[in-house]
């Protein structure tokens, strides 16, 4: 197991940072610019919503900070490390220690049951069998899904299988959370359940976490910055006075 | 990732698309039975060749015989080849001067001749050798009925099993039983038997009634004709397949006797001066060394004086070449299946890659490397290899089994002995399975490359 250690850094500082950051797709002869030149930062702590409509390069931000891609061109920075000259092992390791992620379809592994699903990042850090299985049973703890931990996805409801997705994002303590719509496909009353869910570990854990929404509604009511993106270019970044902490 | 949790993992997706992934197993198990089948075949071949090399007796013997005869003999090659050196002819100081090389045991001249013996006043027509004391612990006179020669130059005779068939008149209508070695024994041990041969007599001796070639062109050595009986003492079924050596005579008398006869030999012919000397010349003089071990320095050391020879080193080097090429060839048929199988298994993988694309895609997103992904999937591939191995071999053994009966069954029933020419020997075994699984690694090459590129955003994307 790589030792990346789980200290939460000092709140205020930047957790994330992105310079001019562009991801350029050849489509034929055609270049879609999903992102197109991006500087934002994100500091320790922070809950940040990415607000836009579909195809405003929203999600491709996030895939972009997640280190699931790479950049044309720009840089982000998490922590002081330039992902965009990371190799590929080392970029895996970022996203298997660093950064948990929550999607819009759960994204749970359909052949496996709720307590694989949550300690699979376990086998991938070379956790040893017995702490796997306390550190899953923890995890799905903390997500009130203790009474699954057998079940297969299928057999879960949507927001049952969303908080497995949670409980696997925090299993290897990761200090950064990214959600893509994780209320996406979820009814307003268990997409609540999930957003408070989310909020407590940002405030209980001091996760730093980006959410990607088109929701505004539900971003006003978590996050205490939103940022805008419009055709891949930022248009806003203003805090959200309506939560907490929220102003700067 | 560990190999145990890789291992759990493989084997779980091995188990989710549970009938693809067992044809495909079973694919490279019918490649491993073929290859299996025929290397064992091979095996079993070499090993029944082996086992006559070794009931020949001859496993520390040397045959030297003179360089002249090289071609008279027609059996041996020229594999020596004319090497420098004077050719010497093979007579009692050669002899005693081989017996004095190092790790030789003892160096006893071939005597080897045809004669008339008569049995009940029958006469029958056969080839007699002369057998050294030391023969009697030859592998080759296991299960003998009777006993061995009392001493050196006693007047008795050991008959081979199809001679003493041929003296009670039992020899066997073709596809009929044959007669048991102590059935046979029964009513000739301890008769007589009358040997009538001819004697090469020295210059001076008495002339004797004359016989046709007694007056060769500048020979000065006449022939006689003698008796000498014989007390039949053992009979011994020798193996008539013996490469060479003394078990292809079908009467057998002490060495020392035999010597004391100075029987016509059919080298006297043509070493007419050497004969005429009085000093016996041999046509050949097996050597037996110490030490099996030592058996080409020994060779090496005979050579160098100027004979020829032969031992079963000669003939297992001839025999190792030829199944060389004889398991090239049954081992690249018995490949070609497991090679058709391996493409099964590209086949498989990548469309397993093609199911599991949104799995890789997630597997990614939450920290697994490329090397994980890869190596997931060689272990699916060498797991399906080892399965296919293990049953191959299952497999391969049960159609040799079969096959053995089936040759057996009908061996006997042309009454020919039961042979064991099937084996699968452990590290056949082992070999087997490890090529299965090499194979199957390879073919996990290719789907593992590119399971491993995917991108984990596209696989993501997949539905």
């Amino acid at each position: 197991m790589t030792s990346v250690p789980a200290v939460s850094i000092p709140r205020g500082t930047a957790a994330i940072r992105s310079e001019n950051l562009c991801r350029h797709y050849r489509m034929g002869e055609n270049v879609i610019r999903a992102v197109d030149g991006v500087s934002l930062e994100v500091h320790a702590g922070e809950f940040v919503a990415l607000l836009g409509s579909s195809g405003s390069g929203k999600s491709s931000v996030l895939n972009l900070i997640a280190g699931l891609d790479r950049p044309t061109s720009g840089s982000v920075i998490v922590q002081d490390r330039d992902l965009s000259k990371m190799s590929r092992e080392e970029l895996a390791k970022y996203r298997l220690h660093v950064v948990g992620m929550v999607f819009q379809s759960f994204n749970l592994i359909p052949s496996m049951t709720v307590t694989e699903n949550v300690e699979l990042p376990l086998r991938f850090a070379e956790v040893e069998r017995s702490r796997r299985e306390s550190l899953a049973r923890e995890a799905l703890d903390r997500v009130g899904l203790s009474a699954r931990l057998n079940h297969k996805p299928s057999e879960l409801s949507g927001g049952e299988q969303q908080r497995a997705a949670l409980a696997r994002a925090l299993i290897n303590r990761p200090q950064l959370l990214l959600a893509d719509e994780p209320t996406g496909n979820l009814d307003s009353h268990t997409g609540t359940e999930i957003m408070d869910m989310v909020r407590g570990f940002n405030r209980e854990l001091g996760m730093t976490v980006v959410m990607v929404t088109h929701e505004r509604a539900l971003a006003e009511r978590y996050a205490r910055r939103m940022i805008f993106l419009a055709d891949g270019k930022l248009v806003d970044d203003r805090p959200n006075p309506t939560v907490q902490g929220g102003q700067r | 990732m560990k190999i145990p949790d890789l291992t759990e993992l493989a084997l779980r997706n091995l188990r989710e698309s549970l009938l693809r992934n067992s044809l495909t197993t079973v694919g490279i198990s019918v490649g491993v039975a073929s290859l299996v089948a025929m290397l064992s075949l091979g095996i079993g071949l070499q090993q029944m060749a082996s086992r006559r090399l070794v009931k020949s007796g001859l496993f520390d013997t040397i045959i030297v015989s003179s360089r002249r005869e090289l071609r008279g003999m027609g059996r041996e090659e020229e594999r020596s080849g004319p090497t420098p050196g004077e050719s010497r002819v093979l007579d009692e100081p050669a002899r005693q001067e081989i017996e004095r090389l190092a790790n030789v045991g003892e160096a006893n001249p071939d005597i080897r001749f045809v004669t008339e013996l008569r049995f009940e006043d029958k006469p029958h027509l056969t080839t007699i050798a002369a057998l050294p004391q030391s023969a009697k612990s030859s592998d080759a006179f296991e299960g003998m009925q009777g006993r061995f020669f009392s001493s050196e130059g006693a007047a008795e005779a050991l008959l081979q099993k199809s001679f003493a068939e041929e003296l009670l008149g039992k020899t066997p209508p073709l596809g009929a039983p044959e007669p048991s070695v102590s059935e046979l024994a029964r009513p000739l041990i301890g008769k007589e038997l009358v040997m009538r041969y001819a004697q090469r007599a020295a210059p001076a001796a008495e002339n004797a009634p004359s016989q046709p070639g007694d007056d060769f062109i500048g020979t000065s050595y006449s022939v006689v004709s003698r008796e000498q009986k014989l007390t039949i003492v053992g009979i011994a079924d020798l193996d008539p397949e013996s490469m060479r050596g003394p078990t292809r005579a079908r009467v057998f008398l002490p060495l020392k006797l035999a010597e004391g006869l100075h029987v016509m030999q059919a080298t006297d012919l043509r070493e007419v001066s050497r004969a005429a000397s009085g000093q016996a010349v041999y046509s050949s003089i097996s050597v037996r060394v110490k030490n099996p071990a030592q058996i080409q320095s020994v060779e090496d050391a005979i050579k160098k004086m100027g004979f020829t020879t032969f031992s079963i080193a000669d003939a297992s080097r001839g025999l190792r070449q030829f199944f060389g090429v004889l398991y090239a060839f049954l081992g690249i048929f018995g490949s070609l299946a497991l090679i058709v199988a391996s493409i099964g298994i590209v086949n498989t993988l990548v469309m397993a890659i093609l199911e599991r694309r949104r799995e890789i895609g997630i597997m990614k997103a939450i920290g697994a490397s490329d090397r994980d992904v890869q190596k997931l999937f060689f272990a699916e591939a060498g797991a399906m290899g080892i399965f296919g191995g293990i049953l191959g071999v299952v497999l391969g053994w049960s159609i040799g089994q079969v096959i053995n009966f089936g040759t057996n069954i009908y061996l006997k029933r042309q009454s020919l002995p039961p042979e064991h020419f099937w084996a699968v020997p452990w590290w056949l075994v082992a070999f087997a399975i490890g090529f299965a699984c090499v194979v199957s690694l390879v073919s996990g090459l290719y789907p593992a490359g590119r399971a491993a590129k995917l991108d984990p955003i596209q696989a993501l994307r997949y539905e």
